[in-house]
Formats: structure tokens, sequence, C-alpha cells
């Protein structure tokens, strides 16, 4: 830490020496090339250089990137002011507790009837350690992190087509992939198969890995006992006393496993994003949202549904109703605007920008994604099956149950997430279309296949369906590469005194850190054309 | 960051093209005009094709002028609009025609005539 201070005093007086010398806007290119405001890594907080004196900002949005505009921009020295839709801070950075209720779209009111403490996160619900920018705003809004557990070696992986549809654990299946391919490998190997590639040292080095990592045996070989289940577990474990001694247990024979899709699990805990070490806010991914909006208390308007956005030359006015009772339009009006709204929503307000700006928010679809949270009388997955946190997946449409990373070895209720569907193909349309009364019937249906305590100990549930989110309509921005060559910078230029923001200007798809990434770069770009006005 | 994000593409792509997948799951399974709006159409559109308003508004299909026009609705299903997302790659011409003739001709208080054939369809795409 004390290195990475000393490097930003450094480069802030190397910076302010360049303002002196060059003016302004100097510094402000020189910034850019610096990574101040680089786009897609987070270096530490921002710096607005320069006097607002005062001018105004009206911010469209009370989601992450809409508080962290408002948040940097207030210290800058502008007048912010947050017009909100919803009657709570956070947009998407939510959380279900017990005595709320959530209306959807079509009307339909859910009340959570989960037990005091338990909740449920319908939008995002972990942070891997790279995402230094909401990771940053966490720390400075004092909200207390936890572990959250994203892989599990005793969590599950179900395949409604593999042996029989019975899961296997985690640990299992990775064992018995990489036990079969080492052996495979290994065998290659020693029959002298990959001679044209390996030299000798090549080779032995080669097999001694393969019998490390692969749990092989002196003969090269994955086979059933001790080496395999130090792996994969024992069927009996090691027992004290005059216990039986310790049970080796069946691998999975290769053809079975090799012609299964139990593979396509062993991804998650690879990919970068979800390697770890993850973290989640203590009571809720909310709890950012809410501590952020107490920071900005007096400068968010909740219940404001815009139906206008124009600019001219001397500002922009916002006109707004009330979201839940309509009546009057009223105009807030500013110098300039940050906006975090949805664009599949800012596609439908009319907004004078040219036409490029226009075309990109027409462009962008959002993800479908259904989230369902269940409640059940007690942790039968940590009491029964010894799963402590941890993700399970599986090829019905659910694809994955989350157990909680929380409440560890609690009595009483706990809440698990019983589905998370957002890029399974089709289906994630098919299952949200749904009700929610059927998607919790199904979580449970399909739930069942894999825990079968599931009906007995059921107690509640939610099912939060994105495009039936009234103020999203949809997940995410659903970019792809043609898109994102055709308008993604079209998206995120600054419109003469308007400027958009959040997850979808950014590359990193409904992941809460392209909110804040986007907004501080959108912000630093929307306050170099203030200084230069 | 355009490398990763290409990455994850792919690496969830291969995810919903697991090696036991079903059938193929770019593909909408649901045959009939019926079928595919309560599997599709009516998560956003609602089950009496009524619409629904929020921050923005998904359209009403019951008493909408616009699908007096055949073409307006296959272009919308094939090729999306704004929020609406392009469902032609997804679904076949047969589908889309039954999807817009149950829409337009018989339900919502809509009775278009005219009704849409598959042929319709491909020359639209």
């Amino acid at each position: 830490m004390t290195d990475f201070a000393n490097e930003k005093l450094t480069r802030r007086s190397l910076l302010t020496a360049i303002g002196l010398a060059g003016g302004t806007a100097a510094m402000y290119d020189a910034m850019l090339s610096m990574g101040y405001a680089a786009n897609s890594d987070f270096t530490g907080p921002i710096t607005l250089q320069g006097n607002a004196k005062g001018a105004s900002v009206v911010i469209l949005g009370a989601g992450i990137a809409g508080m962290v505009a408002a948040y940097e921009m207030r210290k800058a020295g502008y007048k912010v002011k947050i017009l909100e839709f919803n009657n709570r801070p956070g947009g998407r950075n939510w959380s279900l507790h017990a005595g709320d209720s959530y209306t959807d779209i079509g009307g339909t009111t859910q009340k959570v009837d989960f037990a005091p403490g338990q909740y449920f996160n319908p939008g995002p619900w972990r942070l891997p350690y790279h995402h230094q920018g909401i990771l940053h705003y966490c720390k400075m809004l004092n909200v207390p992190l936890e572990s959250f557990v994203m892989y599990n070696n005793a969590a599950l992986v179900h395949s409604a087509n593999a042996f029989g549809g019975k899961p296997k654990r985690f640990r299992e299946v990775a064992a018995d992939y990489e036990g079969h391919i080492s052996e495979l490998l290994a065998k290659a190997t020693s029959q002298n198969k990959l001679d044209d590639q390996l030299d000798k040292d090549e080779k032995d080095g080669l097999l001694q890995m393969l019998k490390s990592w692969g749990a092989l045996d002196k003969n090269y070989e994955y086979r059933k006992g001790d080496q395999s289940s130090d792996f994969r577990g024992y069927d009996v474990p090691p027992g004290g006393g005059l216990q039986a001694g310790p049970v080796p247990s069946d691998i999975m024979p290769r053809k079975e496993l090799f012609n299964s899709s139990l593979w396509n699990a062993l991804y998650f805990p690879k990919q970068w994003d979800f390697q770890g070490q993850l973290f989640q806010p203590k009571g809720g991914m909310g709890e950012i949202g809410k501590a952020f909006g107490k920071l900005l208390n007096g400068v968010i308007q909740y219940d404001c549904k815009v139906t206008n956005i124009r600019q001219d030359e001397t500002g922009v006015t916002v006109t707004y109703i009330n979201s839940k009772t309509g009546g009057a339009p009223k105009t807030e009006k500013a110098d300039w605007c940050v906006n975090t709204i949805p664009v599949s929503v800012l596609s439908q307000i009319p907004m004078n920008v040219g036409p490029k700006m226009r075309a990109a928010i027409d462009s962008l679809p959002y993800l479908p994604a259904v989230k369902v949270g269940l409640q059940f009388k007690r942790r039968f997955w940590e009491e029964d099956d010894h799963i402590y946190g941890g993700n399970t997946y599986t090829d019905q449409p659910i694809f994955n149950i989350s157990y909680p990373s929380h409440g560890f070895f609690e009595k009483g209720p706990a809440v698990l997430l019983g589905a998370y569907i957002y890029r399974s193909g089709m289906r994630v349309y098919n299952f949200e279309a749904l009700s929610a009364k059927e998607q919790i019937e199904a979580a449970l249906e399909q739930g069942s296949k894999i825990h079968p305590q599931y009906r007995a100990e059921f107690m509640n549930g939610v099912a939060v369906a994105w495009h039936r989110v009234p103020w999203t309509l949809g997940c995410s921005g659903l970019w792809n590469d043609a898109l994102r060559e055709k308008h993604y910078a079209d998206m995120c230029a600054v419109d003469n005194r308007i400027v958009l923001a959040g997850e979808h200007c950014s590359h990193l798809m409904a992941w809460q850190e392209g909110s804040v990434l986007s907004a501080l770069d959108a912000i630093t770009r929307l306050h170099k054309r203030v200084m230069s006005a | 960051m355009k490398t990763r994000t290409l990455l994850f593409a792919t690496a969830l792509s291969l995810i919903a093209t697991g090696a036991m997948a079903q059938a193929n799951r770019n593909q909408f399974p649901q045959l009939g005009g019926e079928a595919l709006y309560k599997g599709i159409c009516q998560d956003c559109h609602m089950p009496d094709g009524r619409g629904a308003e929020g921050a923005g508004h998904y359209p009403a299909l019951a008493k909408n002028p616009k699908l007096a026009e055949p073409g307006y609705s296959i272009s919308v299903v094939t090729q999306g609009l704004k929020s609406m997302p392009a469902f032609g790659g997804a679904l076949s011409d047969q589908q889309i025609a039954d999807v817009v003739n149950y829409i337009r001709s018989g339900h919502f208080g809509n009775t278009y005539k005219d009704t849409v054939k598959p042929e319709d369809v491909k020359n639209a795409r």
C-alpha cells in the first residue's frame, strides 16, 4: 500500500507541474496517457483536477454508476442531483430481505417471507478480488465484506444424462478427468508416441508431473486406491481407534465420463472472474447501494420516471413524472448530464443526441436472466451433504445452485440460490416466460433431482426474471463483437452535454465493476469538456 | 479487454453447446403459435397481450394498429427492435409464421385475415 500511495503522490506532483506549464487541456491529455483515466483498469480513486466552479450536473439513475458519478463530481465542486425511478438507491445492486416485496412489470407482487437475517440477491452477488473499483468504494463506504465461496470441491456437478442422473462431487469429477487424461498421456509418452515432439528430459518431466497431478499409481495408471481417493475422496474415510481403515472409492469409468458433459462445470474455477478470492457484502449485495445512498443523502430524488431529455447550448432539461402516481411533469435543469439509464429503457425516452449515439442506444438488446431464491427449513446441504458454500452446476435449465457463503452451521431456515439462468441458449427465454410461481416450481422440481431433501424442507421462494424488472427491462447490455465494433465507441462518446454510463458502457458486461469503470471514465471525459468549455 | 471478452464469450458458448446438449440450445424447441407465444413472447408482452409499463414499456399486442401490416410483425420478430431482441436466428420460418399468425389472427382481439406463410418470412430475412 505504501508503494501504491507513493506512486500516486509522484504522479500527482507531475500532473500539477504539467498543469502549471501547459494548461488544463494538456494536463488532461497527460492524465489519459498516464492511465489515470484508463477505461479498463482501476488504478486508484480519480481526482477531477480543476475547479468546476459550481457547474451543475443532473445524473439519471441512482445505481452504482450514477452514485459513483455523483460522489466524484460533488467532490470536484459540481452541484449534483440524481433522479431515480425507484424509491431506493442501488438499482440492480439489490437484495431482498424478510418483509420486502417486489412487483414486476406485469403487476405480479411477491412478498418476501424469509426468516430475519436471510436474504436473496436478484442481481449481482459476488465481487472478484481484481474488481478493485467496486472494492474501493466498498472500503470507502465501510461496507463490511466477507468471503464468497465460488468453488467448493464438495459441491455437485449434475447431468440428467450421465451416471443415471446421480450428481457427482466436484472433487470426483475433477480428479477423474485429470486422472484419466494423465493416464492416457502417460501411456502415449511411455510408448514413444510423442517422440517427435518431446525429448527425453521433457518426457521424464512430463511423466513425473502426470503421476502427481493425475494421482497415478506406480505403473502410471489411474486406478482405485489411495492415490486416487486422496483426490476424489474415500468410500469410508480414515477413522480413529478401532474403526475400519479407509476404504478407497470407485473411480468413474473413462468412457462414461468422457461421454458426459460434466466437464462443463470445470470451466468455472479456472476462469479469471471466478478463480477467487471473491467477496460479498455482509447482509447482502444491496448494502453497497444503501451505504452509497446514505452518503448521497439529499442528492437523490426518488420515484422519478424520466420522460424527456433535451439539451441545447445553455444546458440540459430533464422532464420527469412521479413513477408511482404519474401527475404533472416536472423538470430538472443542469449544465451537464450523466445518463445511466439502461438503454433498454433509454431507447424509449426522447433525447436529442446525434444519430450515432441514437443508433447505438437503439441497437443493444438486453440479456435475459432469471434468479430464484429458495428458503428451506434447515441447511440440509450442510447437515446432510457437508457442502458449505460454493456452487453446484447442472445441465437442467436451472443451471446453477449456490449455497450461502454466510451463516455456516446456523440452525433454522436458510436461503439458497435455486436457479441462475443467463446464457444457456434460448431456454433462458423459455424460463423467463414462466410466471414467478412456475419458476419457483421449476427450480424445486429440477433441484430435487440433485437434492432429494428439497420438497420436504421447502418453505418459500422468490423469483426474479430480469426482462420483467420494471426499471431495467433486462439484465445487462448484450453486446457481441459485431455490435461492439459498430456502436460501442458512439455509445460511450460525450454528446455535447450528455454522457452515458453504466455496465452497458463497459467491457465488463453485467458486472458492477463495469459500472464503476464506466462512470469514472465518463465523468473524466465530461469534466475535461467542462474545463475546456 | 477485447481479447478477454472474446475468451469469455467463447467459454460461454462452449457451455451452451456442451457435448451432451439434448438439442441445439440456440433454437427454440416450441412448435405452434400458442406454444411459441407462451414460451417466449408472454415474458414481456404478458399472457393476455396487453403489454406492460415501467420505466419503459412493452407494447401491447392487443389492439396495436402496427400489427395491420404483417411484414412489420415479421420484421420485429426476426430482426428485433430497440430492446426487443432479434429472434430470427433462433426460430425457423415456420415458427415465425406460426407465432405471427397466433398474435395477429384470433388472439388478443386481433382478427386480421391475411395470414403469413413461411415463404413470407423467408423472403423477409
